[in-house]
């Protein structure tokens, strides 16, 4: 049994008119110790799916189907309070932007030492201790001196450090990491990225590591869901997957990344852009995007299937299958 | 004083400090001196006619400061820009600056914010048209819109919409129309995809490079991204706060680094490929703009540096067709570089 079983879920955002879907019928499944990535464009649903696992998505959206197990457990319908301890305790989460993680008018010691209270039942001395190991842990350079100061003090890497710092100080074993390094310049990105591997290696914690950065998946995923106007269209191992999609829009998305010592003149492109969530087409959601579209693509939407080590939901797999 | 020949924009030791001291009473009644930041200090480069000369660092290293001292957004605090033989520190008059400002547009980071978001798209992109006076009147001023819209693979339809009704990508090509009405020679680009999906970065990266061709544009491009920046480029200037480290053409630059802060560049490109290449991860970050390190600012995060670099500023050195400031260059105790480069 897999540590979180996502199966089904679909998320909604009512509005005037009708529903707009953000998630569509989405399963993934997530292994103790494993980093799965979830790449796509803004606005894909990666984050969404993200904030759904947490119970933290933004009102009016709400869950309208689907199930979220973690460790065998439902924890889609707990109350408030039983998804509140599950946070922290059981999930960590690291966001975006490390200053909105963060309290300004408290130091990162009172901060970690609050949240250490709140999920154990240290004595107020050791959890300060605890803390300060933890500190060291993310690597901050004088950790016994920065815990007194504040989150402005810190630079954006540091304070990236810092919070998971706080992500991990209650040992969970899921960390929800969205957009971990995207706002960091590319060598800090570097330093983060072998923070997370590090935890992952030592304590076993899983990672869904929410991204748009293919180089980010490259290096740091075991597994790899690719999204797309709310679905997964591609999921599975990242060797496979990043050397030999199965999918036309993962193929687009890998072809259109500049890269070093490629001298191409043009680089390839997708035309047009994602559509938006009023306007997901019948059929399958990349069907007007795709140079190889045919009239079933337009009717019906097509389920994932496996490819090797990987699945795809895409006709053409079938197509090949019945020239074989 | 036009000379076809030689370079479009010549930028001599541009200087730019900012004052970053606390308010003025705050600053008299705590006995605190004046602060000041050294965006961009020294900085020297040359951009030839019809090609794209890259900034690349990161955050806080100065290159957009430059991009916009070069277009005269900001004033530089010393130093010169010259741009097709004519400096434009010497000019006050708005009649002689005008003409030259027609010559060149900028294209900003954030399509979202550059375009004002009650004006129709004919209005955003009529508005250089309007501003030189490049038409007699209203028919012709809406054929020139439709054609910059079309230049960019918009439809003319699309004049009557507002900025909302797009995607962040038709938002770029809207703000790349604005800029081609004006029949600029010069584009300033300030990451101008670091905004997009990967997808559409591709889309609008080919039509620079399609525009470039058809209209013999010259370009300077600001970006993070090296990747980005191979693929654009004819020459790229590596910047650290607020200094250039090192000038190179494209190809010699990832081919043959020589800085030792290209090389940690270079050396943190994520491997799509899965080469296996482990990403090296580099200790430190940039030092504080206002508190510079003595010596090259370099040296602290540098695995080569000596009591030399801690002391003395680097003086740039020529080297083939480019330039490098680094006194281990100099003194030739760099290693070869070394990296498992994909496809070559």
């Amino acid at each position: 049994m897999a540590l979180l079983e996502v199966d089904r879920l679909r998320v909604e955002f009512p509005t005037r008119r009708r529903a707009l879907v953000a998630v569509d019928d989405v399963s993934l499944a997530i292994e103790a110790g494993e980093v799965l990535g979830v790449v796509g464009e803004s606005g894909a649903g990666k984050s969404v799916t993200g904030a759904a696992i947490i119970g933290l998505i933004e009102p009016p959206g709400r869950m309208a189907g689907g199930e979220i197990r973690f460790d065998g457990r439902r924890i889609d319908h707990l109350s408030d309070e039983e998804k509140r301890r599950i946070r922290g305790n059981e999930i960590g989460s690291v966001f975006q932007d490390p200053l909105t993680s963060l309290n300004p008018l408290f130091t990162v010691g009172q901060q970690l030492v609050e949240t250490i209270l709140a999920h154990s039942d240290r004595s107020a001395d050791d959890a300060r201790r605890h803390a300060l190991r933890l500190l060291e842990d993310v690597g901050i350079p004088a950790a016994a001196h920065r815990i007194d100061s504040y989150p402005h003090e810190f630079s954006g890497g540091m304070r990236q450090r810092v919070v998971i710092a706080l992500a991990v100080c209650a040992g969970p074993r899921l960390i929800i990491a969205d957009e971990p390094t995207t706002a960091l310049d590319v060598s800090i990105q570097a330093q983060i990225i072998a923070l997370l591997k590090r935890l992952c290696r030592d304590q076993g914690t899983a990672i869904m590591l929410i991204t748009h950065d293919m180089g980010v998946i490259a290096e740091t995923a075991d597994r790899v869901a690719v999204m797309y106007a709310g679905r997964i269209v591609e999921v599975g191992r990242v060797r496979q997957i990043l050397r030999a999609p199965a999918h036309p829009y993962t193929t687009g998305l890998m072809d259109a990344i500049p890269r070093l010592g490629r001298d191409d003149a043009d680089l390839a492109q997708i035309d047009g852009a994602m559509p938006r969530l009023h306007e997901i087409p019948e059929g399958c959601a990349f069907h007007s995007r795709c140079p190889h579209a045919f009239d079933l693509c337009r009717r019906r939407r097509p389920v994932l299937q496996a490819t090797g080590d990987a699945a795809a939901a895409c006709f053409l797999i079938d197509q090949e299958r019945s020239d074989d | 004083m036009t000379d076809a020949t030689g370079p479009l924009i010549e930028v001599h030791d541009l200087v730019k400090t900012f004052d970053v001291s606390r308010p003025w009473l705050a600053r008299v009644l705590e006995r605190l001196p004046v602060q000041t930041l050294k965006a961009v200090n020294g900085v020297k480069f040359t951009i030839r006619r019809g090609e794209t000369f890259s900034l690349v660092g990161e955050s806080g290293c100065g290159k957009s400061t430059v991009a916009r001292l070069v277009v005269g957004l900001d004033r530089p605090t010393r130093g010169s820009v010259v741009f097709d033989g004519t400096d434009l520190a010497g000019l006050r008059r708005r009649s002689d600056i005008a003409p030259l400002r027609r010559r060149m547009q900028m294209i900003f980071q954030d399509p979202y914010a550059s375009l004002n978001p009650r004006w129709r798209v004919e209005d955003i992109v009529a508005e250089p048209v309007n501003a030189f006076r490049l038409v007699a009147n209203r028919s012709e001023r809406r054929r020139k819109v439709a054609e910059s819209l079309r230049q960019v693979g918009l439809s003319p339809e699309d004049a009557r919409k507002f900025p909302h009704e797009f995607s962040g990508g038709q938002r770029q090509r809207i703000s790349i129309a604005r800029a081609l009405a004006a029949n600029p020679d010069f584009l300033v680009c300030d990451e101008p995809t670091s905004a997009l999906d990967v997808s559409v970065q591709a889309q609008i990266l080919n039509l620079m490079k399609d525009l470039q061709k058809r209209f013999g544009l010259t370009y300077l491009f600001i970006s993070h991204d090296l990747s980005v920046v191979y693929h654009v480029s004819s020459r790229i200037g590596v910047m650290y706060l607020g200094r250039l480290c090192e000038i190179s053409a494209a190809k010699d630059l990832f081919r043959q680094p020589r800085h030792p802060y290209t090389r940690l560049l270079l050396d943190t490109i994520p491997d799509v490929e899965m080469t296996g290449r482990e990403r090296v991860s580099v200790p430190g970050e940039v030092p504080d703009p206002i508190d510079p390190p003595s010596g090259c600012s370099f040296h602290p995060r540098c695995p080569f540096a000596n009591e030399r670099c801690r002391q003395e500023l680097p003086t740039p050195l020529q080297r083939g067709q480019g330039m490098v400031a680094c006194h281990a260059v100099e003194e030739e105790r760099l290693p070869p570089f070394k990296r498992s480069d994909p496809g070559q």
